[in-house]
């Protein structure tokens, strides 16, 4: 079975928010990095490449053939897809496993495990 | 068809279709042929009579079934699968050479990437061989709802690749307590209140035992089953002319003997297990129920017990009531009264029945009242109803 993985960072901390980071001690900051190292060399695992900011994403809409843009991700902020991967696995219970070792599962986020066709 | 016909049916639908879901891997493809195969069982039998064994019979049209159809399908996925396989013969027909797959079949359908609700349909479905009319009917739902609800269940299996096996260990005691709850669900269902749907309590009844023989080492299997059973030996009393009647109220003679022994020799088992958990606990409390007189002061030590296994507001309320059987309700009321369970009508019964008993009846009215406005309609409303009228 294949899978995509995507990652909705919620209220998770990330580096890129200086002032949240900070909030987590420096071994949990560790334990995020290394857990994600750990995800991304795991077996059947594809990392994805790394998304910006979803702040930085903008929207497009085709109305009556005009194209219309919006600034920022298609759902709120916070539920926008901060990251993703693929996994081959042999089943849902072991991409849950996996999705459960993805940091932003535990730190305020969630992962949404999406089977691929074929 | 004939009642035991009928009763050979239901007791083989489960097992043939999990055998028949895990050598196809096809949840639809197993039903289809499955049904085939009792279609035609139910033509032959009742002209030749059954087979010796009826399990191994229908196993084996089911799969000649699903062979055939899948040869003049051949773009369907299990072909290979299926393929692989030496085509069953007449000689197979004698032997039951059918692994027992029910365990598998009960965890990919209460696996928890199902909701609650299709969890119930599809282990009614598929384990309990109910139609989808008689699951929308038990729970008043329309057939329409219920046949989609199972669709999308199934697809969600197969797209999501849902594994049909025991899960492992490290994942097992969570995925027994899904099982456990969606078997209690399902009793609870036809348990609860009038209208009465007794084929829910059966249904339920009869999953627990299945559970209970396929997992004979889990204490908590034997305590749901232990516990299913004792509450259901005083389902006939607990009702009277369409009313609820009290357990205090209730006649031991309409207490079902059989049912209470089988509880209590389920709950020795769990007992035996070294079992204390939630299910096992409620389990000795119905047993405690069940005899007379009632050994309070032990059932409020195990609604204790129990509050502090699943930190229960409302099963502290049950505490209470016992507390007030065993030391006098103005100890029950006491912590009645610590609880914080605002709108919760079974809190304000409570309250007003142990002031009706300590003679503070405008208390007792007052707390009455407020139970009745939260209250719903039915046999619940009016035994609160006649409460209040007798104050």
């Amino acid at each position: 079975m294949k899978y995509m993985l995507l990652i909705h960072q919620g209220d998770t901390p990330t580096p890129r928010d200086p002032e949240a980071w900070a909030r987590l001690s420096e071994e949990e900051q560790q334990a995020v990095f290394r857990d994600y190292q750990q995800v991304s060399s795991a077996p059947g695992v594809t990392p994805g490449g790394q998304l910006d900011d979803p702040a930085t994403a903008t929207t497009v809409r085709v109305q009556d053939g005009r194209t219309l843009t919006t600034d920022g991700p298609f759902v709120e902020l916070k539920e926008a897809v901060g990251g993703y991967l693929f996994l081959e696995a042999d089943d849902l219970d072991a991409a849950i496993e996996l999705a459960a070792k993805i940091p932003a599962a535990r730190l305020g986020g969630a992962i949404e495990v999406r089977p691929m066709v074929g | 068809m004939t009642a035991a016909l009928e009763h050979v049916f239901r007791d083989q639908w489960g097992y043939v279709l999990a055998a028949l879901i895990g050598f196809l891997g096809d949840f639809d493809l197993a039903e289809e042929a499955a049904q085939e195969a009792f279609a035609i069982a139910a033509e032959r039998w009742q002209r030749d009579g059954a087979p010796d064994n009826p399990r191994a019979w229908l196993m084996t049209t089911a799969r000649n079934r699903a062979t055939d159809r899948i040869r003049r399908d051949r773009t369907l996925a299990a072909k290979r699968r299926l393929l692989e396989v030496p085509e069953a013969t007449n000689d197979d027909m004698e032997e039951p050479t059918f692994k027992d797959e029910r365990l598998e079949l009960v965890f990919t359908c209460c696996h928890p990437a199902l909701t609650t609700d299709a969890q119930v349909a599809l282990t009614l479905r598929t384990l309990g061989g109910l139609t989808t009319p008689e699951i929308a009917r038990a729970f008043l739902v329309s057939e329409k709802t219920m046949a989609q609800r199972l669709v999308r269940a199934k697809r969600k299996i197969k797209a999501a690749g849902i594994p049909f096996r025991v899960p492992p260990d490290h994942l097992l005691p969570d995925r027994i307590d899904a099982v456990l709850a969606v078997v209690y669900l399902i009793f609870n269902e036809g348990y609860s209140a009038p209208p009465e749907r007794g084929e829910l309590v059966t249904e339920a009844l009869r999953l627990g035992r299945g559970l209970a023989e396929l997992m004979p080492d889990e204490p908590e299997v034997q305590g749901l089953l232990a516990l299913m059973l004792l509450l259901d030996a005083r389902r006939e009393a607990r009702v009277r002319d369409g009313e609820l009647v009290l357990l205090a109220e209730q006649d031991p003679a309409q207490w079902d003997p059989e049912r209470i022994v089988e509880g209590r020799a389920a709950l020795d088992r769990a007992l035996a297990l070294c079992g204390r958990g939630p299910y096992v606990v409620q389990a000795a409390i119905a047993s405690l129920h069940a005899s007379e007189p009632r050994d309070w002061a032990q059932i409020a030590a195990l609604y204790g017990e129990l509050a502090r296994l699943t930190d229960s507001r409302v099963v502290e309320l049950s505490r209470a009531v016992a507390i007030a059987e065993a030391r006098g309700p103005e100890a029950g009321l006491e912590i009645v009264d610590r609880l914080d369970l605002g709108d919760y009508r079974y809190l304000h019964a409570t309250r007003g029945e142990l002031l009706r008993r300590l003679g503070r009846t405008a208390e007792s009215r007052a707390a009455y009242e407020r139970a009745l406005a939260l209250a719903g309609a039915g046999a619940e409303r009016r035994l609160l109803e006649r409460r209040l009228a007798e104050l």
